[in-house]
């Protein structure tokens, strides 16, 4: 096991691409001379140099059309799109090219492609900077949805999305980069799909991912002081969702609550509701509640931005309520 | 327009008839396509390409197998030249399962990856980065392929052609970029569209080599396409070539066209390029009446034996509606 940040188990996977694979090569604003602008590509163009390393000019749509392309004929690209709310200039290649061409030409054509990303809010970065529109992404069938929580999947599941023969997106939550943790450079790719209990307990189900991990942990800690034990699942993926996993959880707690950063109205967490709906109604002593952030455009002001955001008192609250 | 005089030199006679007869099944192609649209067979947007023949059939000329190309959603005459079965082509505008892309694309969405035609894309401008990335990834293998990459006047206004072309220029990639100019942007004229009309001149702002050719004249066509697939096969960058051509229909089979004149569609007949071409073949003696008697017959029997293939069919299982949208 080896002690690192989360920035550096995703570039320790990117370095073991980039050494073990020919066809593998980065590209994306600033990835190279600048180091990356949460740094996770530090170093890389040292090492690898201005071909595999590539920096892009701020032209999100046609950089992400050309990884497509080069996907297709046979090169594995990473890209990298700086932060969320800047891929919403390449959503038409997302959507339109890159989720939909394999289908589109009955199954002749792959896109094996990584788009990696930084998702979410707090750093008092505003409105343009700081929302989790993974959900958005989640929606589209033809693409893989992944958001790494603990420093060890930040590198095991970009391994294993290199190993995909279809399009993956990663959501690298930005205040993660610094965290750290252990990671056992040896075990190779996690398994896309599949969720994790972080936490075991009996009383209440905490689902969640990414960037919320987290606080929910930290509220899982509280609710246990009053006796409450909550089970605290990490999806890793939303798409493909591991439905079971959570319904499994929730036969055992009988109560869920979804904690996801994202707005409420039309979010993933109303997704993983009606999946506890659909499949475990009868599993359920309380309606399923969501902790989402407030339906505001993210703002500056440090207490706003809190105000705005899931916080572990309020996931505490909103689970102490299920219980009256 | 900066069209030169190749268009004069007399091809080989085999050759020129290659051209003409490769026109005219295209021409006849679409022909059944638009009596099996008002019949009811083929549904969904149907956008043909009556008019612009010369250019697909020109550009072809100099691309080669290990070359890729990446079309729009007018693409039954660049796929037919490319040389995607014929028959495949129909059954897929049936939305049969022997056809090109299993029924699940149409008319706008004909996919060989065995012939390296990349579809048939249907979002204006989204096929050129996808061609930027299809050369970046021959370039980084050091492999020296042409990818052509058709559009047409409606893209020159997309954001994305502009970033495609600074991608291209800026990493010299080998990327033809063929701009199909027929003037109208669905019903958009190109002078409400555009604030500078020379759209070559545009390409030339990104460093790109670029003319504009006659889009009529075959021969032109083939040449300066020649020269643009030389000249991207050297190394050096993308050229980029903008035909200059018309469409002699609608935009789509839905289009009642109120947005041009009778005069102005008649105009442009005059300059056919199919039947230009064959008077200029008669003149130097080339073509006579039975060679187009022939040329004639041999195209309907092909169309009509890929009409009985698409008929006799079968369709995809409903079963298989989610196969192919992942490979797991």
């Amino acid at each position: 096991m080896k002690r690192m940040t989360y920035r550096e188990a995703v570039r320790s996977a990117l370095r073991e691409a980039l050494q073990n694979d020919p066809r593998v090569f980065i590209m994306g604003e600033d990835v190279g001379r600048y180091g990356g602008y949460y740094a996770v590509t530090h170093g890389l163009l040292e090492e690898f140099g201005p071909e595999r390393v590539r920096d892009t000019p701020l032209s999100e749509a046609a950089y992400v059309g050309a990884g497509i392309g080069a996907a297709v004929n046979g090169m594995r690209p990473i890209v990298e799109v700086t932060t969320i709310n800047f891929s919403l200039l390449a959503l038409d290649q997302i959507l339109n090219s890159a989720a939909t061409i394999r289908y589109m030409s009955g199954g002749q054509i792959n896109i094996p492609l990584v788009v990696r990303m930084a998702t979410g809010a707090g750093r008092q970065l505003a409105a343009q900077h700081s929302h989790s529109l993974e959900g958005w992404y989640a929606h589209i069938p033809g693409i893989s949805v992944l958001t790494p929580a603990t420093v060890a999947d930040g590198r095991g599941l970009l391994l294993a999305a290199l190993n995909e023969p279809d399009p993956v997106f990663i959501f690298e939550h930005a205040t993660l980069y610094p965290l750290e943790g252990e990671v056992d450079e040896d075990a190779g790719p996690a398994k896309i799909g599949e969720a994790t209990v972080r936490r075991t307990g009996n009383h209440v189900t905490l689902v969640t991912y990414g960037g919320s991990l987290g606080k929910t942990m930290e509220a899982a800690g509280q609710l246990a002081d009053e006796g409450i034990e909550a089970e605290v699942i990490d999806l890793r993926s939303l798409r493909p969702l591991d439905t079971a996993t959570i319904l499994a959880s929730v036969e055992k707690t009988h109560r869920a609550v979804v904690v996801d950063e994202a707005w409420r109205t039309g979010s993933f967490a109303a997704e993983v509701g009606a999946q506890i709906m659909e499949g475990g109604f009868d599993l359920l002593d309380w309606p399923v509640q969501r902790v989402c952030s407030a339906e505001v455009p993210m703002p500056y002001a440090k207490h706003m931005e809190d105000a705005a955001l899931p916080q572990a008192s309020t996931i505490v609250q909103v689970v102490k309520e299920m219980f009256q | 327009m900066t069209t030169e005089h190749a268009s004069l030199r007399r091809p080989e006679r085999d050759h020129a008839l290659a051209l003409l007869g490769e026109m005219l099944r295209i021409r006849r192609f679409e022909d059944k396509a638009a009596e099996l649209y008002q019949a009811g067979k083929i549904r969904g947007f149907l956008h043909l390409y009556d008019g612009e023949e010369a250019v697909a059939v020109g550009a072809m000329q100099s691309i080669a197998a290990d070359d890729s190309i990446v079309s729009t959603y007018r693409e039954h005459g660049h796929a037919l030249v490319r040389g995607l079965p014929l028959d495949c082509l129909m059954a897929e505008m049936y939305g049969k399962a022997n056809g090109c892309s299993r029924g699940r694309g149409g008319s706008m969405h004909f996919f060989d990856a065995s012939r390296r035609f990349y579809g048939g894309h249907g979002i204006v401008g989204s096929g050129l980065p996808f061609a930027v990335g299809l050369a970046m990834a021959d370039k980084l293998r050091d492999e020296k392929h042409v990818t052509a990459c058709l559009f047409g006047d409606g893209a020159v206004a997309e954001g994305i052609f502009h970033e495609s072309l600074n991608l291209a220029a800026l990493w010299k990639l080998p990327v033809l970029f063929l701009c199909e100019n027929n003037l109208y942007a669905m019903g958009t004229g190109i002078e409400r569209a555009l604030s500078e009309t020379d759209i070559a001149l545009k390409a030339r702002s990104y460093a790109i080599p670029a003319e504009a050719v006659d889009g009529m004249d075959v021969l032109a066509v083939e040449a300066s396409a020649r020269r643009a697939a030389d000249a991207v096969r050297q190394g050096k960058g993308p050229v980029f070539l903008e035909a200059r051509t018309y469409r002699f229909r609608g935009h789509s089979m839905a289009d009642p066209q109120l947005y041009r004149g009778k005069e102005e569609v008649a105009e442009w007949m005059k300059r056919d390029p199919i039947t230009n071409f064959e008077e200029r073949l008669r003149d130097w003696g080339f073509l006579s009446d039975s060679d187009v008697r022939d040329m004639e017959g041999s195209i309907s029997a092909e169309i009509d034996a890929a009409v009985a293939f698409a008929e006799a069919g079968p369709w995809e299982p409903v079963e298989d509606l989610t196969r192919y949208v992942t490979s797991r």
